[in-house]
């Protein structure tokens, strides 16, 4: 059997993903809306993990990178940050726009309850310091999508720092050898999402939509301790993982959840840093690893060439596959920062400071929240690899598909099958199959009863492994059969009776003499004939190794 | 007292609010239920609120040369009049205020009346707002603020008897009418509109002084209540930090009884204490003996008129003379206050002024080059010059290498002067009496000679710190000058001790009898409301 896909990489591209957390969020086709946001539509051709963090290019040993990242992540809220306006994506445009959205005078910010706790617990999974105070900030610029002319951020006191992501990348051919790697969160802080501006160049007219103005954001400032675009969109990766785990954002690249923009320099080891530049449009996490690579390798060509690098924000244009300056339409300037003057300073609490007779509505304690959250994903895969016996890698590919390990852990209650058993199932025969028709987990035909089912009778060797694929793709057809049905139906199931056994077996010794006088004449091989030949009259439906003791028993006889 | 001061410290400088999630928009009517006392005359049936209505209407229309009104909602208000009556029949009377014509400053936010601001910026925007909650059935008028596109108010004073006849005996050919008085700002519009009579009590707003001011030169009671005690959810805002909407009444009873209605917590504004405040009324005292009154020194400069000083003096001797203990304090860092006060509010400005970039509401130019070329020509044609300068000081304090020096320096400056306050009241001060204005009110003609910012910075000079600190204060007329003016003077009392700060304020009142404007359009109009000189205020007496 094929090792287990556990890698996807881009046909035709000398480029994988490391292997936790290591699917890439691309989506081919439209976005349908479905929360759905794995690696659907991608290719899971099984190769050789190779690691790319040390560029095989020549006079590669010159350079060193280095890559940080600055992560938008949309809240999930019912409402916005500061106001009673619902969340919606794909909502009619200005549908869900308060007054305070567009910024009418005489309107004032109301801190919403779930995005503080969202921070917080984003904060808590991220090993942050939660800062027991933090403050509101007025960052000015002026831009269409951004009615009051100022975001209202956390600049000066965010609410979380000095955090740290952990993930793993694959070194080396073997794909057991998993590194873990650290890159510090600097901070996460509370912000406004803008508006949305569409640009209509035919008419010269730019039409704006407020439905995203207000949105909680956290924004997650990771420290530039990567040092290539795979090591980024690993890390990438596990956050959307954590976020997903906590509820805390969808975090769905293509609906624009989740953010992110790239600051990147090359250096010479032992010299200063290099200038940065910033790179931003980077709506998915393979775009995020090639445009990283292309600037990386593009400031490295500019300094060769004796030119220099400036400290500008480029953006990654996706079908050239390159990064190009911005029109740039904030440029260099004075954000103008002061505090905002409506949000007194956010307090947060934990059991040991809680004021006595605190409204619970108007406090939160960080102690409560740590007990409520849910099992990250680096102690999920420990836990099936202790739990279950499996490879690093199976955790890893049951927890990159959305809903995949909800389904397997829903297979492993109701069947007998060993778990190793069902990581197969599940990681080959069914993710397959989704893979092939390009549907989510939510999608799919075969519900896990009717896999544990199927895994029961395999188990119980009621069925051969290849009657059990028969009766899969049955399922798969949905009729509403019961994998029970089919076999019956199909005449799949082993044959249980050994007078039966015998019979065909002393017949098919009657009909091939002459193999049976080649196996006498000292030719081992040719019971497998034999045996062949009797699981052909049995149409399949006899285990080969019963079939070789009945067949050797009357041989002998 | 220590913690009243930590809750208005909290207001300003810490304590959080949350709200729960989907739940922002959550309202809570209660405070249109509210209402203890209630007008006698109504509840009585000796008028009603549709007679009520109609008369302050018929003065409105008489006064129009005062200019103190932008829009009136005439329909409106003699609609709500009606039901006003129909409770009233019924005996389900909504509270104090229930039918009693109510001015609003055209700076806030209203449900279906036009807020211009007096600014071209929002002029012709009819922005539909159910902002202004609280006396959503009260609205009647709007008041207009003294600079921008309506024109400056005029001061019902400068019409009156008293000051008519002084000015006969000293100035014999001169022209009356191109000789009128300023209300003082920038809620003169308000003062002026309670002054003239035309309505019972109006809202202004007060960030340095803007309510206080026009109430000491119209001759009527101006409250600033404590920062945070009043929801300024639909004010549109000068300074954050600062503003407060300012009550403008008659009586301090009146202003007592518009507090209790407006003060408390209100889930949209997150700088609103937390605590409920209940309505109450005031208490008539009668021993001023416990009462310790501060004089702060640093209040009597040079400027002050010597009749507004001679005029303040007496008001001490009042007290002292009645067996209250009078100090002298000292507020050191007050000299401080006006160009702290500048760095601050030009700072707000130009932040919240950001927002008037002619795309979401307000005035567009024509221009369609592109967005910053019609951002930049917008908010040309929108500003005016004073407007304009505030916003480029304002964001000339917050480059990145002016923040430390200016803004947060100014922060500092303000701590200091708000800790002068607590140390005052710490020492065992109940309240602080002040002048409100250096002078009575000056005509207009005199009045423009000055730039308007070297105006607002003497306009502000006693009552600006207190916006500073977050105080409550309130402006009582005390006498009339040798011109025949009012004279008014200020309390400043310890944070979120309104109803003390009212309660000496109300005694004060008692003692001075101000008297009652003498207008020509009141005496014609030979009301039988306003010559019962009880219904001139909403409280019972």
């Amino acid at each position: 059997m094929a090792a287990p896909m556990l890698r996807w990489c881009c046909p035709g591209r000398r480029f994988a993903f490391a292997w936790v957390g290591c699917g890439s969020c691309h989506r081919r086709g439209p976005p349908t809306g479905s929360t759905s946001n794995g690696k659907r539509g991608q290719s899971s051709v099984a190769q050789q993990p190779h690691f790319t963090a040390q560029k095989p290019r020549e006079g590669e040993h010159e350079w060193a990178a280095v890559v940080g990242l600055e992560i938008h992540a949309q809240i999930a809220s019912n409402s916005k940050l500061f106001s009673g306006s619902q969340v919606h994506f794909a909502a009619p445009p200005n549908s869900l726009v308060s007054f305070f959205d567009a910024s009418l005078p005489g309107t004032l910010p109301v801190l919403n309850r779930r995005c503080v706790e969202a921070a917080v617990m984003t904060g808590l999974a991220l090993d942050c310091h939660i800062n027991r105070k933090s403050l509101f900030d007025r960052k000015h610029y002026f831009y269409a999508d951004l009615p009051a002319g100022y975001q209202i951020t956390q600049q000066r006191l965010p609410i979380a720092v000095n955090g740290s992501l952990a993930y793993s990348v694959c070194v080396g051919r073997k794909p057991s050898r998993m590194v873990t790697r650290t890159v510090r969160v600097k901070q996460i802080q509370l912000e406004q999402d803008s508006g949305k501006s569409l640009h209509d160049d035919l008419r010269s007219q730019t039409l704006i939509d407020l439905n995203r103005a207000g949105i909680g954001l956290l924004e997650l400032v990771l420290e530039p301790d990567m040092s290539c675009g795979e090591e980024a969109a690993t890390a990438v990766r596990e956050l959307q993982l954590i976020l997903q785990a906590l509820g805390t954002s969808q975090a769905n690249m293509a609906e624009g959840q989740l953010r992110v923009d790239a600051n990147i320099s090359v250096h010479r080891p032992g010299e200063p840093l290099g200038v940065r530049t910033e790179v931003k449009n980077l709506n998915s996490a393979r775009f995020l690893a090639k445009a990283i690579d292309y600037e990386i390798q593009r400031q490295i060509n500019e300094l060769e060439n004796g030119g220099e690098i400036l400290n500008e924000t480029r953006s990654f244009d996706n079908r050239l596959g390159c990064t190009v300056p911005m029109r740039d339409k904030e440029g260099r300037q004075d954000y103008r920062f002061m505090p905002e003057p409506n949000l007194p300073p956010l307090l947060l609490y934990d059991s040991g400071s809680l004021p006595s007779g605190a409204d619970p509505q108007q406090v939160i304690n960080v102690d409560q929240l740590r007990e409520r959250l849910p099992e990250l994903p680096r102690v999920t895969r420990e836990r099936l690899v202790r739990q279950y016996g499996m490879l690093p890698e199976h955790s890893c590919a049951l927890l990159n598909e959305v809903g995949l390990l909800e389904f397997f852990q829903n297979v492993i209650k109701e069947t007998r099958a060993e778990p190793k058993k069902v990581t197969s199932w599940v990681l080959n025969t069914f993710l397959g199959f989704l893979k092939q028709r390009n549907l989510a987990v939510s999608e799919s035909p075969v519900t896990p009863s009717a896999l544990a089912e199927l895994l029961d009778l395999l188990d119980r060797k009621a069925i051969s492994s290849s009657a059990a694929k028969q009766v899969f793709e049955e399922l798969w057809r949905n009729d509403g059969k019961t994998p029970a049905q089919i076999v019956a139906e199909k005449k799949l199931e082993l044959l249980q009776d050994p007078e039966a056994l015998e019979q065909l077996c002393r017949s098919t010794l009657e009909a091939h003499p002459h193999v049976v006088m080649d196996l006498k004449r000292g030719n081992a091989r040719a019971i497998n004939k034999l045996i062949g030949l009797v699981r052909k009259a049995t149409l399949g439906r006899a285990d080969p190794t019963a079939i070789k003791e009945v067949l050797e028993r009357q041989l002998s006889s | 007292m220590v913690k009243q001061w930590k809750q208005c410290q909290t207001l300003f400088f810490g304590g959080s609010k949350i709200t729960a999630d989907a739940d922002c928009s959550h309202e809570i009517k209660r405070r249109l239920l509210l209402g203890r006392k209630v007008s006698v005359a109504l509840k009585q049936g000796r008028v009603t609120p549709t007679e009520l209505c109609q008369r302050c209407l018929s003065l409105i229309k008489k006064t129009k040369f005062l200019n103190a009104y932008i829009t009136v909602s005439e329909e409106v208000a003699l609609k709500q009049a009606e039901e006003s009556e129909k409770r009233y029949k019924k005996g389900h009377s909504l509270g104090d205020l229930d039918g009693i014509p109510v001015a609003v400053k055209d700076n806030f936010s209203t449900s279906g009346i036009e807020t211009t601001c007096a600014s071209n910026m929002l002029k012709g925007d009819h922005i539909k707002r159910v902002l202004l909650r609280y006396l959503a059935s009260l609205l009647r008028l709007r008041s207009g603020s003294t600079d921008g596109i309506f024109g400056p108010v005029k001061n019902p004073w400068s019409y009156s008897k008293q000051y008519r006849e002084k000015r006969k005996q000293n100035f014999h050919s001169e022209n009356e009418d191109s000789n009128w008085l300023i209300t003082g700002g920038s809620s003169g519009g308000s003062a002026a509109a309670v002054s003239a009579f035309t309505c019972f009590a109006a809202l202004g707003s007060d960030t340095g002084g803007s309510t206080r001011n026009p109430a000491a030169h119209c001759g009527v009671v101006g409250l600033k209540p404590s920062y945070g005690l009043v929801s300024r959810h639909g004010l549109i805002p000068l300074v954050n930090s600062m503003d407060v909407p300012g009550i403008l009444t008659r009586c301090v009873d009146d202003a007592a009884t518009v507090l209790g209605i407006l003060a408390g917590h209100d889930p949209k504004d997150s700088t609103t204490i937390q605590d409920p405040v209940k309505p109450f009324t005031l208490p008539s005292l009668t021993d001023v003996s416990k009462l310790c009154i501060g004089i702060p020194k640093e209040y009597l400069t040079p400027e002050l008129s010597s009749e507004v000083q001679s005029l303040w003096s007496k008001a001490a001797n009042l007290f002292e003379s009645e067996g209250a203990k009078v100090i002298e304090v000292s507020l050191p860092h007050t000299s401080y206050s006006i160009v702290c006060y500048h760095v601050l509010c030009t700072s707000e400005v130009a932040s919240n002024m950001a927002r008037f970039d002619g795309l979401e509401y307000g005035h567009r130019c024509d221009s369609d080059v592109s967005t910053e070329a019609m951002y930049a020509a917008t908010r040309r044609e929108g500003f005016n010059d004073v407007v304009r300068g505030r916003i480029l000081s304002g964001n000339f304090f917050l480059l990145k290498e002016n923040y430390e020096n200016y803004f947060v320096k100014a922060q500092k400056v303000r701590r200091l002067i708000a800790n002068d306050f607590v140390n005052v009241f710490n020492s065992g001060v109940d309240v602080l009496l002040t002048p409100t204005t250096l002078s009575e009110a000056v005509p207009y003609a005199e009045f423009i000679k000055e730039d308007n910012r070297t105006r607002s910075a003497q306009d502000d000079i006693f009552t600006q710190a207190v916006n500073m600190a977050g105080l409550p204060a309130v402006s009582v007329p005390m006498a009339l000058s040798s011109q025949g003016l009012p004279v008014g003077l200020q309390f400043i009392g310890r944070a979120f001790c309104d109803q003390q700060l009212l309660t000496v304020a109300k005694w004060f009142e008692k003692q001075v009898q101000f008297p009652v404007i003498q207008l020509q359009e009141l005496m014609d109009d030979c009301s039988s409301v306003f010559e019962n000189e009880k219904l001139a205020s909403v409280s019972v007496k």
